[in-house]
């Protein structure tokens, strides 16, 4: 193909690219690149998972889940989670449609599902501390924090990044670059949830059956 | 300004597709998810199958199904996104997490089964 492409510029001054060049528009890469993100994101989630199966059983005569854990309270937490997945749904679907004002609107309604999530996992994290099961404790809890508050971390950044792009939105309205935002943006969002879903299902689920 | 961005995004289209689902597919998700959500926390809660290990094995089935469920209809996972990346991206990183988990898990239970017990879990025995 490069060679193609320097037979038909003989003529001219050599030209060394590839023919097919300019017709890529800017950012068309990105939603991949982003994707490969989080795919090693997903990575050291399976690490911090590996370390809480082989860990979690060592409670080191300390608090076991049974003990600890609230599973009403990880009920209402996933179901945060998983609202805000739909309603994020929504936004990009508004903004298909190019309605920047319901975009803007469902993403807030997003935002706020996110901090009602964090807000329920902090208090949870402090009630547990305020019981003396802090990261210290035990083997288990060690692990247990550094998965969880990785995960929580995550949708920290994930509801700051929401944040800015609110205010994007709201200054540019819906141009290319900021479509582009929004579609990463949903990936890492919905990325998050499905990490939720071990998250429950291993840590919590399997940690009461233990 | 609006022509401008319109004759863009025509010429995006054929390079870039933008992956979008439609209120369907959300809808659809979201309530497999509720459904897919609700039998585990159930089966942990209430308890209705005596034997443990059957009910882990039931719970860890309803999260993989969940997964599947999640990048189907809420990452709009297809063979055919980004040329096909997206996917060989994802089945390599599968193959990479059940390494590191079942690997993991297989070394350090022979490992731990191989120590000598230690004083606490002498006491719990």
């Amino acid at each position: 193909m490069a060679n193609q492409a320097i037979t038909a510029d003989m003529g001219h001054a050599p030209a060394f690219h590839l023919a097919e060049e300019p017709h890529h528009p800017e950012g068309h890469s990105t939603p991949l690149g982003f994707w490969l993100y989080l795919m090693s994101d997903c990575l050291i989630f399976a690490i911090l998972f590996a370390v809480y199966a082989v860990l979690g059983g060592n409670f080191a005569a300390g608090p076991s889940p049974k003990d600890l854990f609230d599973l009403n309270l990880v009920a209402v937490n996933t179901a945060m989670l998983l609202l805000s997945s739909i309603t994020f749904g929504f936004a990009m679907l508004s903004m298909a449609r190019q309605r920047k004002g319901a975009t803007l609107a469902w993403l807030a309604v997003t935002g706020l599902f996110g901090l009602a999530f964090l807000g329920i996992e902090l208090y949870e994290f402090h009630h547990m501390i305020h019981l003396g099961a802090t990261p210290q404790r035990s083997a288990f809890l060690s692990a247990f924090f550094t998965l969880v508050g990785t995960h929580g971390l995550h949708v920290t950044f994930g509801t700051l990044w929401l944040v800015t792009l609110m205010v994007q939105i709201g200054r540019f309205g819906l141009i290319p670059a900021n479509r582009r935002r929004m579609t990463c943006l949903s990936m890492f969002w919905h990325f998050l949830d499905v990490i939720w879903i071990g998250v429950f299902t291993i840590v919590y689920l399997m940690g009461m059956l233990r | 300004m609006s022509a401008e961005t319109h004759a863009d995004h025509g010429h995006h289209h054929e390079a870039h597709e933008e992956p979008h689902g439609t209120l369907r597919d959300y809808v659809i998700g979201f309530v497999l998810s509720v459904i897919l959500t609700a039998i585990p926390f159930w089966l942990v809660m209430a308890g209705p199958i005596e034997s443990k290990t059957v009910t882990a094995v039931i719970v860890l089935a309803l999260a993989a199904v969940q997964m599947v469920v999640h990048m189907i209809y809420f990452l709009h996972m297809n063979g055919r996104s980004e040329g096909g990346w997206n996917m060989t991206a994802l089945v390599f990183t599968v193959i990479i997490v059940v390494i590191v988990l079942v690997g993991s898990l297989w070394v350090m239970t022979h490992l731990d089964a191989n120590m000598m017990a230690t004083h606490e879990e002498m006491i719990r025995r």
